[in-house]
């Protein structure tokens, strides 16, 4: 292999959509399923639970603990775990990313709900806002800016974490890699690699656009805070 | 008005912040709450809109009791300003100002049309509606968190140290337009400060609280300063008290005497200065129809000779107050002005009895 040039454009073209389960692209869908769903799922189990958590102190810490925990586990001993109760399916993979999401944006939405300046929140009481219309109109909105830093990170890692699925057969453009290997054969890991990360920072960068759009008021206020 | 009655806070660990507190906050008057920190002023204020709610005793809202009415229901007819102005940092100045009427079920057009009335009525340019408050200086948005409050029209308005977070020039000028919107809106008002110079110049009833939650005078401001009622009062009122008593003493009885000759004036008769050898000399003026008794005083401190000329709205000279025409006024004033307004049976200032014993 020797002579053999890093990338092969003619593979490439020949497997981008060859219509069997290994194309190129149809990995890329199965990728970009796998890696964006755990995020929305844990976005909206962590809503909730960072709510729950910021308004009754005792439960963070225990939650916090819990979800640290998970998130040292390397993510193939979770899969594993999954494996057994939902079998070589996406939702093997989707379950465990969930969790890591988790890890990443109770505390986000725990952290943003702290950042609500303490004159704000008093502001609001005196105004008359009831607890779940200040919570839906100020405290949450106030928020946003790092509820969406959590989100960029979790995102990114959801991402890259999808491929070691590729291990238990459900890893989307992760499975390039165990092709590329097994053949040592550069050309779909080098496809892999490029892909992933040309996901990641279109992700990050379609992130960053919604937080200049939700929020324009939020880049000068931490110049002024 | 808004009545204490025995107002007492103690939190679950013992401390009192507030014991035992009855005073009345009269409707249409700025009553301002002031003390040094842990004398329970901001407490008082927050149990009225009950954002804090009393261990024992009674608040009431022209009689009712405010404990009977549903806090979000009594805060949206009660204007609250913040001492950051606790602005939405994510909603727009318009939208700011409109929170009380959005609440209140008004729609939006309505609701931003009166926040649009509230920001000319506190001075602030129309332009500004459209903004997010991290564009506005801390003065501008003290004076949004002013029209936020009066949105809705509340009869009272409760305020807690709103113009303490700014600087001094911009306090004074927040100061003067409180005072000039109050001359128009006769709002019931309740002031929370610990700069005993604001609680004199915005009060029309100061009072001085201690450590621990007990009122220790409530009085008006020139009373305040002519009579403390105790060494402590005394000492938080600070110095020169005689001389900022006299802020409070008009300066339409000073007799006026005929402008001297040396004093130059130009073709519309405004004062140039006084004539002397060298050239002209500093002169200082005050108008007897609006201007205090200590500003007469100052006007003649700043005259080598000790006159002060007497002008008319329009800056014209009317006359001149020699030495001896204000030492006259001075000398009725010395005793203070309330002691000879006083009916003999008049009612004493507010004070705290356990103090007074000791």
């Amino acid at each position: 292999m020797n002579d053999e040039p890093l990338v092969r454009w003619d593979w490439i073209a020949r497997n981008w959509d060859n219509g069997g389960p290994s194309a190129i692209k149809t990995l890329l869908e199965s990728h970009v399923v796998m890696a964006l769903l755990p995020v929305v799922f844990g976005l909206l189990i962590a809503l909730p639970l960072g709510v729950a958590c910021a308004r009754w102190r005792w439960l963070y810490q225990p939650t916090a603990g819990l979800m640290n925990v998970v998130y040292s586990l390397p993510s193939l001993v979770l899969f594993s775990i999954f494996l057994s109760v939902t079998g070589l399916t996406q939702s093997t993979v989707i379950i465990p990313l969930t969790f890591f999401t988790l890890a990443v944006l109770i505390p986000a939405v725990v952290d943003g709900l702290g950042s609500v300046p303490e004159h704000v929140r008093q502001s609001a009481v005196a105004m008359g806002f009831r607890p779940l219309r200040r919570l839906l109109q100020v405290e949450l909105p106030v928020a946003v800016p790092v509820v969406l830093g959590g989100l960029r990170v979790a995102t990114v890692s959801s991402i890259s974490l999808v491929s070691v699925g590729a291990l238990i057969g459900q890893g989307g453009l992760g499975n390039l890699f165990i092709d590329g290997w097994q053949r040592q054969f550069y050309t779909p890991i080098v496809v892999g690699i490029v892909l992933i990360v040309l996901l990641a920072v279109l992700s990050d960068g379609l992130l960053v656009l919604a937080q200049r759009l939700l929020t324009p008021w939020s880049r000068a206020r931490r110049r002024t805070a | 008005m808004i009545t204490f009655e025995g107002v007492t806070k103690r939190y679950p660990d013992g401390t009192v912040a507030v014991d035992d507190l009855s005073l009345q906050a009269p409707t249409g008057a700025i009553t301002v709450f002031v003390g040094p920190s842990g004398c329970g002023k901001t407490t008082s204020l927050r149990m009225i809109n009950r954002m804090i709610d009393a261990t024992s005793g009674r608040i009431l809202l022209d009689d009712q009791d405010v404990r009977a009415i549903d806090p979000p229901t009594l805060r949206r007819g009660i204007g609250y300003v913040i001492q950051q102005a606790g602005l939405f940092p994510h909603r727009k100045i318009v939208d700011n100002v409109a929170t009380v009427p959005y609440l209140l079920g008004w729609d939006k057009k309505k609701a931003r049309a009166r926040a649009m009335e509230l920001l000319e009525l506190v001075g602030l340019d129309s332009r500004l509606a459209g903004r997010y408050p991290f564009q506005l200086s801390g003065g501008q948005q003290q004076r949004v968190g002013v029209a936020r409050a009066l949105a809705a029209d509340p009869p009272v308005l409760l305020m807690d140290e709103p113009f303490s977070a700014v600087d001094p020039i911009v306090r004074a000028s927040l100061q003067e337009e409180l005072l000039h919107l109050q001359s128009e809106l006769h709002k019931t008002i309740v002031f929370v400060t610990h700069d005993i110079d604001e609680a004199i110049k915005l009060g029309d009833t100061v009072a001085v609280l201690r450590v621990g939650g007990h009122l220790a005078q409530m009085a008006g401001p020139a009373t305040l300063l002519s009579e403390p009622a105790d060494d402590f009062v005394r000492e938080f009122l600070g110095k020169d008290r005689g001389i900022r008593r006299l802020s409070f003493v008009p300066a339409k009885g000073v007799r006026l005497g005929s402008t001297p000759a040396d004093l130059v004036v130009d073709e519309d008769t405004r004062p140039l200065g006084w004539r002397s050898n060298g050239g002209l000399l500093p002169y200082g003026t005050f108008d007897p129809e609006r201007d205090s008794l200590r500003a007469a005083l100052d006007a003649a401190l700043l005259s080598p000779n000790g006159t002060a000329i007497a002008v008319d709205g329009d800056g014209r000279v009317i006359g001149v107050a020699t030495r001896d025409a204000l030492d006259e006024v001075l000398a009725q004033h010395a005793t203070g002005p309330d002691e000879q307004a006083r009916e003999p049976d008049g009612e004493a200032p507010v004070t705290d009895p356990k103090r007074a014993e000791s």
